[in-house]
């Protein structure tokens, strides 16, 4: 008896890429002159940049905290990073992102070495293609650490869903708009505890439970690319 | 047990060893085992483990000797910014005693002093003080910004490396701990002395520096420079007390 | 909107060294910084730039609409210029709707652009008093190290040489847009500006961040290949004489056409 293995097309992506694989990415860190600490993160057709100023002091006494430094985000998509130009300034969305991502940093930075002071996050996405919030979080860590402020741990982010049926990792833009469902992850890499969970769409308790593995092991990927942008910073100027 | 060695660049999150070690500068303690909370290079001294950052901010610790530049005048007190998180304020009863008398006909906003950090509260205030050989006002001359970190460096052992700038340039140096250093000297010679500074401050974390500032030296003035005893500070844990002559300048 | 307050003896020694033909960074009064253009850096716009000069970095985004013509002039386009001064280019640029720096700069650009006739707005026209091409221009800057109207123009003008745009047609009465076949804009001219700042009583050009910290005024003048003089804006405290006025029109003629020389 013959058994013919037929290619079963429904697991291809779009993209050709399998369920578990990320899209390309790269990750810079120190690119900009003036802040404290700053990444550049490239991932599918997303352009990110992060940039840090702190800790450095408060102005605005009414959220000063006597004991450990405030951090605050400020995640903001340029009017020309979308197909049909978004009017500048801070909309809903962006405002529940700036909130989420400076949440999922908090707990990995040892705040109650700064009393009375601020450590600002900013984020630019200057080309969107799915999945911003995660390539954020991933680019602000990098720049926490670029600017030289204490933490215990990288947070690093990635997004897992499903689309066509499929349990996939790293959601492109159409994957995401088309798929059933969309679940960004962010992890402390050496504990695993997760600092940001969202999920939006349809999932049963298994499909659940995979896509949040997926997740995390594409979160540990991008973990060895940070630490390799922060320490090729520093190694050209070495010497040369 | 050490998982890393004696300068290794290591990155926040880190395990660099167990608890066989204690925790130094730049590390912590997680259950077994001591992590880096920096992007720096591991000090290991006898059982101690540290991280020397490569990034960081000043944060005034009492007895530090300082470059402010003040920032606001009040009732009692100048505001100084002090290249920190945390601004100092000096006391008008430092200047002039129990008189009372126009702050500004002492120090105006956008002057530049050399000060004491006298004390550092729980909350991080900042009072500076002016009591001290050579604290004051300075005249003339450039302000350089380095990483505070990077100031034993620039210092050297015994005042090495900074004496070498100053005698080759002719300049009046003073460092600040706080990574503020004040050049005066012949405009051409300040801006030589400046070039060199700002090299020592990109190249601070690898070795073979003192020689590399030595050929800067002579390409930009022109000249050979003798090779003396220099002894390069390689290690830049502690901040070191400055020298009675580094004050004077 | 943040100060930073000038050390008086880093003033004093800029200043010292400007009265006597130098400058902190070694440059002479009249040379820029260095200056790259990349264009095409952002695929989702219908053109893009990122201009540096020195350290000053500018991302500019061209991305057209279809909208209504002013009712004034029904049958051209309209260039609409936004700019936003990132919290993350400064530590005294603050988060929030644009300040008046933001608004100046992106009112200057504006006019040097549509007094200096960079695009054909008449071929931007689709139906005569109902529809037009809408091009909004957005400049975002991403790090500032003093002089940014400069960057800023030159960086408009070379992201609106590497913008396409959709053809658009009347078919049976009815707009048909074909995103698959984009055509260049038409450019006409390329103006460009040129800042000078007066510190004592010297002008220089491209003005550092501590040069700007300590200037007395600007004069920023805006110039098109044919040599007409298309815009000018002159700012700060400071008042300027009839000559440094002159003086910088003559400085601007010059440096002009070098800055033109690194458009793609």
């Amino acid at each position: 008896m013959i058994i013919i293995l037929l290619n079963n097309n429904n697991n291809v992506r779009a993209d050709g890429r399998e369920f578990d694989e990320l899209r390309p990415f790269k990750i810079e860190a120190g690119v900009l002159e003036r802040a404290d600490g700053s990444a550049y993160l490239e991932i599918g057709g997303n352009k990110i940049l992060a940039a840090v100023y702190g800790p450095r002091e408060l102005h605005v006494r009414r959220i000063m905290r006597p004991d450990m430094a405030v951090l605050r985000c400020r995640y903001n998509m340029a009017p020309f990073s979308v197909g049909e130009r978004k009017r500048p300034g801070p909309d809903r969305r962006s405002v529940e992102i700036s909130k989420i991502t400076a949440d999922a940093l908090r707990p990995s930075v040892f705040l109650e070495r700064f009393p009375r002071s601020t450590i600002d996050v900013f984020i630019e996405v200057l080309e969107a293609e799915g999945g911003t919030r995660c390539a954020g979080i991933t680019a602000a860590s990098v720049a926490l650490a670029d600017a030289g402020v204490p933490m215990k741990d990288l947070v690093v982010s990635c997004a897992a869903g499903k689309a066509n049926g499929n349990v996939i990792l790293d959601l492109s833009e159409e994957e995401d708009k088309e798929g059933e469902a969309d679940l960004p992850v962010a992890i402390m890499p050496r504990s695993g505890e997760i600092t940001l969970l969202q999920m939006d769409g349809h999932l049963t308790p298994d499909e659940f439970e995979k896509a949040l593995d997926l997740a995390i092991k594409g979160c540990e990927k991008i973990s060895a690319a940070q630490k390799e942008a922060i320490k090729n910073r520093y190694g050209e100027e070495n010497g040369s | 047990m050490i998982f890393v060695e004696d300068k290794d660049l290591v990155v926040p999150g880190d395990v660099l060893a167990d608890d066989e070690y204690h925790t130094g500068r730049g590390t912590f303690r997680e259950g077994k085992n001591i992590c880096s909370s920096l992007v720096g290079l591991v000090a290991v001294r006898d059982k101690k483990v540290s991280v020397i950052p490569l990034q960081s901010k000043y944060i005034p610790k009492r007895g530090d000797v300082v470059i402010g530049k003040i920032t606001d005048i009040r009732f009692s007190m100048w505001n100084l910014d002090v290249n920190s998180p945390y601004s100092g304020f000096l006391p008008a009863s430092d200047v002039f005693g129990k008189e009372k008398r126009d702050l500004n006909k002492a120090f105006d906003v956008g002057d530049v002093l050399f000060l004491r950090v006298v004390d550092v509260d729980e909350v991080k205030k900042v009072k500076l003080g002016l009591k001290g050989r050579g604290l004051g006002k300075f005249r003339g001359g450039i302000l350089i910004y380095i990483t505070p970190t990077k100031v034993p460096r620039l210092i050297g052992k015994k005042g090495s490396m900074i004496n070498m700038i100053k005698d080759e340039t002719h300049c009046e140096i003073i460092v600040g701990q706080n990574g503020v250093v004040w050049v005066k000297g012949d405009p051409m010679m300040e801006r030589v002395a400046e070039k060199v500074i700002n090299m020592i401050e990109k190249q601070a974390h690898t070795s073979g520096l003192t020689d590399r500032v030595r050929n800067m030296l002579s390409e930009l003035l022109g000249k050979e420079i003798e090779e003396e005893e220099i002894e390069e500070e390689t290690e830049a844990e502690e901040v070191p007390e400055p020298e009675e002559d580094q004050i004077q300048g | 909107m943040a100060v930073n307050i000038v050390p008086e003896i880093t003033r004093k020694s800029i200043t010292e060294l400007i009265e006597n033909g130098e400058r902190a960074d070694g440059r002479a009064p009249l040379d820029y910084r260095d200056i790259s253009i990349e264009v095409g850096v952002i695929d989702k716009a219908e053109g893009s730039a990122r201009v540096k000069i020195g350290n000053t970095q500018i991302m500019i985004g061209i991305k057209p609409q279809i909208g209504t013509p002013f009712p004034d002039t029904p049958n051209v386009g309209v260039l609409m210029t936004n700019s936003e001064l990132l919290p993350m280019a400064s530590p005294t640029f603050e988060a929030g709707p644009p300040d008046e720096r933001s608004v100046e700069m992106a009112r200057v650009v504006d006019r040097c652009l549509r007094e200096g006739k960079v695009l054909d707005l008449e071929k931007l026209c689709i139906i005569e008093g109902e529809k037009v091409w809408m091009i909004f221009l957005d400049l975002h800057v991403i790090d500032y190290d003093g002089n940014l109207i400069d960057a800023a123009v030159l960086g408009s003008v070379a992201a609106l040489m590497n913008t396409k745009i959709p053809t658009a047609k009347v078919e049976d009465d009815e707009l048909v847009v074909d995103e698959e076949n984009k055509i260049p804009l038409s450019i006409n001219e390329k103006p460009l500006m040129c800042t000078l700042a007066k510190i004592g009583d010297e002008l220089i050009v491209d003005p550092s961040l501590e040069e700007e910290e300590i200037m007395g005024a600007r004069i920023s003048v805006g110039i098109r290949e044919d040599g007409s003089i298309c815009a000018m804006q002159k700012g700060g405290e400071d008042p300027v004489t009839r000559d440094q006025v002159l003086k910088a029109v003559e400085s601007a003629s010059e440096k002009t056409k070098e800055l033109r020389e690194h458009l793609p």
